[in-house]
């Protein structure tokens, strides 16, 4: 009979901070760009160069650190790792392994299997990304593009806390949302500025030490380091049912194949040489910096939780949909601001808004449109100038093109016809038209009234207003 | 005479007061470095043609009254491990033997903006490793006094050009005493100034918490007027500070009554030549002739500076000479199977025996379970060190020594011996450690007729209290040099 086992997760999560500029330089940080055009004798490690900080990524890292509910070390340094790699000019990379910014944190957690918990951070530190290398198959040769070079990054380093890998979403996705609200990066998966390496080792339910783990690499999406995770526990727990031992090793994980393969063992582990960065001055944080920080902390997403629900007494599921993106949020907010009813907003956002990008198969954080132009929308349709076909027409639009709502209703002639002495003569003439539907209407067939409405709105194209229409039909009806 | 013989300043004073034009001097530092270079090897570089565009381009600058400081128009020679863009630099190593920065050293610029022109680049021991230019990829430097001898190092090439009149003054740069003990061999005046007070920015790094870059003169002005416009706070140096007390000539009195002077009593113990040990302490009596206090006392861990030192610019250097693999520019090995065979090859052919001897001291003091027991024990050393000087300058203004133990060696003596050669060291390197500036000046001469150096050591950013002791001193002497600078 098999033993009942669990499995124990830690994560490494590299989050590229958004920052202009580079880490250590005056380079921009810009995506894309010519090859090397971002680069200068800094951050292509020329002799004679040297590193200067950028404060503004010792500002980003303290407001994660701060949300986090880590400390904040007073007195943080630089060190260098040092190891040979060509996208790595110096042949050292700057990082703090001694005094890293921030320690001992905790992010709070929810999942249907395991419920609240909190998932410990063991430090968050500051480094600089390495370049890229592009393989020239036609040259034989490889090529470093230095663009990415010196661009910020934070390594948030968790307690081996995680026993799922539902929660391991969860707190990937907590992170994400935290530091999206921050204003610090946007975490995209797919695109690198936030990378995660999965700790995993597999122990009998119940016993007191750890088993030996692995490093799981190259994880580009929450569903591929679902299946990494389930594929790794399935492989250790079927090394140590069989009598084996699980090797300390990196691994890299291949989506496609759906399968891991071993990088290097513990044995051929590099020494890194760390050592404090003597071109570096210490970075002392006083409580003036630190105030200042606090002071700026925008409201992250469990506040936002809150005041959504007392302020604009929403659903709790329309709220975790809502703040489960800052980009929705911002927009939910902002409409708001332009004088839009909170409902109204919620309900665009919930029920077309999610429509529209299921359909596209699109995030959240895709949305283009503004909320200028969602708010023109919900005054069109509160001042019944468009009746809610119409406006769910417009606003497919305004999802796609993000057009001017008042001006495509008034190019298109889509306004509500109120001349009621119009909508009237319409009516009188459908009513003599269909003389079957009339007589069922007043044989007792209420239902029969609705065809007569259909009738009614095509004749007017659409741009009746329904009530109206009810209305007027049952006044000529009953004489 | 010739205007070689005269010093910087003079030789501004020259060309500012249009008795000599700036290409005039610059043609004769060419001629001179010409005629000796064959004999001494001086230089890695000399750019005759630049120099003399250069040099016009300044005078033109001078004759509208563009230029009006102390230094314009003299020419001027940049230790080989200092970037000028377009200039080759190569910090006399065969992996750097093609390298052309893209950019100049912070202090090259400061010094080219207050107009002086750079005639070339001077050896140096491989990446300033050494004490006697002899690590030059470029072969050794010979020091003018006696061909057969070293001129010191690692600023060997500055030292000799400035002591064979090649050129007026040169700039060295200092880690363990690579200034002052070229300058205390070569019978020339150096400062190392408080660490931070010289930006490193261009400065290909040896041991970045020691590095230091500093001018080698003929006199005491000389070095307080080219230390005056190469210091200032950096923005693209962080370890560089803007500190007061910077108007370094307004130091130059000739005054030292009351001045409080101690001597460590260890300084004068075994190991230290009788005719370097005589002079120097007929200098400290010289100065208390003139109104000093002077005072022996106990300086204490002298005997760690050297392994302190030694483990901690190894250590820095490993990580710091890392980048140089082949990749992205330099040398790189002609034939190799893979990545790592490329590395090692290059590495292997394109760094010499010292340098690799130090590569793999800083590596290993570095690595994983020797951490503590090495390279922490030497940082708390340094702190310790550090202390020991603070408590001692609490008492004392200036603190007076030797440079070196002995007088300049024979060439080769020293190769075969690294460990001797670094005891060479014992007084120059516990400065670096403790980031104090250090002066050292000529202050007479052995029974073979080589020079002897002093060594004056100050508080933290204060250059000027030991810019006035040693001008003081220097009042009492005349400057002598070698026969090889007469020639001209």
């Amino acid at each position: 009979m098999s033993k009942e086992y669990e499995t124990v997760i830690g994560l490494e999560v590299h989050v590229e901070l958004n920052t202009k500029t580079k880490i250590f330089c005056g380079c921009s940080t810009a995506f894309g760009g010519e090859v090397n055009e971002h680069t200068c004798p800094v951050c292509t490690g020329m002799p004679g160069s040297l590193p200067v900080l950028n404060k503004e990524v010792v500002n980003k890292a303290i407001a994660v650190g701060l949300a986090t509910n880590c400390d904040i070390t007073r007195n943080c340094k630089f060190d260098r790792k040092n190891y040979f790699y060509p996208d790595n000019p110096q042949n050292y990379q700057i990082s703090q392994l001694y005094y890293p910014i921030c320690r001992n944190g905790y992010v709070e957690i929810e999942t249907e299997e395991f419920g609240k918990k909190k998932v410990g951070i063991h430090e968050i530190h500051m480094e600089e990304d390495a370049g890229k290398l592009v393989h020239d198959e036609f040259m034989d040769c490889s090529l470093v593009d230095f663009n990415r070079s010196g661009v910020p990054l934070i390594e948030i380093v968790s307690e081996p806390d995680m026993r799922s890998a539902e929660e391991v979403i969860a707190y990937l996705d907590k992170l994400r949302l935290i530091i999206q609200y921050l204003g610090a990066s946007d975490c995209k998966l797919n695109e690198g500025s936030m990378r995660a390496d999965v700790n995993l080792s597999i122990r009998e339910k119940g016993a007191a030490e750890f088993g030996t783990r692995t490093e799981m690499k190259n994880l580009n999406s929450f569903k591929a380091i679902a299946r990494a995770i389930e594929n790794e526990k399935e492989r250790q727990i079927d090394i140590i049912e069989s009598g084996e031992k699980v090797v300390q090793e990196t691994r890299r994980w291949d989506d496609n194949k759906e399968y891991s393969y071993a990088m290097r063992s513990k044995e051929d582990a590099q020494d890194y040489r760390y050592f404090p960065d003597p071109d570096l001055v210490p970075i002392v944080i006083d409580d003036a910096w630190l105030e200042r920080i606090k002071a700026d902390q925008p409201e992250l997403r469990d506040e936002k939780r809150i005041r959504y629900k007392d302020e604009f007494e929403l659903p709790e599921y329309d709220i975790d949909i809502i703040t489960g993106s800052k980009k929705m949020a911002d927009l939910f907010e902002e409409t708001i601001g332009k004088g839009a009813n909170p409902k109204k907003v919620s309900n665009w956002l919930m029920v077309e808004t999610m429509r529209l990008l299921k359909e596209h198969d699109m995030d959240a954080d895709d949305i283009s449109f503004s909320a200028d132009n969602l708010a023109k929308l919900i005054a069109l349709t509160d001042s019944k100038a468009i009746n809610s076909s119409v406006a769910k027409e417009v606003f497919e639009h305004i999802f796609a093109e993000n057009i001017d709502p008042d001006k495509y209703v008034e190019e298109h002639g889509l306004k509500t016809v109120n001349d009621e002495g119009a909508l009237r003569e319409t009516i009188i003439k459908i009513i003599a038209d269909n003389p079957q539907s009339v007589a069922d209407y007043k044989g007792g067939k209420e239902k029969a009234i609705g065809f007569l409405v259909g009738q009614t709105m095509k004749a007017m194209k659409g741009k009746a207003e329904p009530g109206m229409v009810n209305q007027i039909l049952k006044e000529e009806l009953a004489k | 005479m010739s205007l070689l013989e005269l010093t910087a300043v003079e030789l501004g004073n020259k060309i500012k007061n249009k008795e000599v034009s700036s290409v005039e001097a610059t043609k004769e530092a060419l001629a001179s470095i010409k005629a000796k270079e064959e004999r001494l090897n001086c230089f890695v570089t000399v750019d005759e043609e630049g120099a003399i565009k250069r040099a016009e381009k300044i005078q033109a600058r001078i004759d509208k009254g563009e230029l009006t400081g102390s230094l314009a128009g003299v020419p001027v020679g940049i230790k080989d491990n200092m970037n000028i863009a377009g200039m080759l630099t190569t910090c006399s190593s065969k992996i750097l033997y093609n390298f052309k920065p893209t950019f100049n050293s912070t202090a090259v610029e400061k010094l080219m903006n207050a107009g002086a022109v750079v005639v070339g680049k001077t050896n140096m021991d491989e990446f300033a490793m050494g004490s006697t230019s002899e690590t030059s990829y470029f072969g050794p430097t010979k020091n003018p006094w006696d061909l057969e001898r070293v001129p010191g190092g690692s600023s060997g090439g500055s030292a000799a050009a400035v002591a064979a009149n090649e050129v007026p003054f040169a700039l060295g740069s200092d880690t363990g005493g690579s200034i002052r003990q070229p300058a205390s061999f070569c019978g020339v005046t150096g400062i190392k100034p408080t660490y931070g007070r010289v930006s490193r920015y261009g400065l290909i790094a040896y041991g970045s918490s020691l590095d230091q870059i500093g001018p080698l003169a003929k006199d005491v002005r000389d070095c307080a007027t080219v230390l005056e416009i190469i210091s200032g706070k950096d923005d693209k140096d962080s370890t560089s500070v803007a500190e007061a007390g910077a108007d370094f000539t307004s130091a130059l009195v000739d005054d030292v009554k009351g001045l409080k002077i101690g001597i460590p009593k260890t300084y004068f113990s075994e190991g230290l030549d009788a005719s370097v040990k005589e002079n120097v302490l007929k200098a400290a009596k010289t100065l208390e002739e003139k109104g000093a206090i002077v005072e022996e006392f106990d300086l204490g861990l002298v005997d760690y500076a050297i392994p302190a030192y030694y483990i901690i610019a190894s250590a820095e250097a490993s990580s710091n000479l890392e980048r140089f693999d082949g990749v992205k520019y330099g040398y790189r090995t002609d034939s190799f199977l893979d990545l790592h065979n490329m590395y090692k090859k290059t590495r292997s052919e394109g760094f010499g025996a010292e340098v690799k001897r130090r590569i793999m001291l800083g590596s290993f003091v570095l690595s994983s379970g020797y951490f503590d027991a090495y390279y922490m024990k030497a940082l708390r050393t340094k702190a310790l060190i550090k202390a020991e000087f603070d408590k001692a300058f609490e008492k004392y203004d200036v603190i007076l020594g030797p440079v070196a133990p002995t007088t300049a060696l024979k060439l080769g003596e020293s190769l075969s011996d690294p460990i001797k050669m670094y005891l060479g060291d014992i007084y120059t390197v516990s400065v670096n450690l403790a980031g104090l500036p250090g002066i050292s000046l000529p202050c007479g001469f052995d029974d073979k007729g080589l020079p002897i150096g002093l060594q004056l050591l100050g508080k933290h950013f204060d250059e000027k209290t030991i810019l006035r002791a040693a001008y003081a001193f220097e009042q009492t002497k005349s400057y002598e040099c070698s026969a090889i600078a007469k020639e001209v």
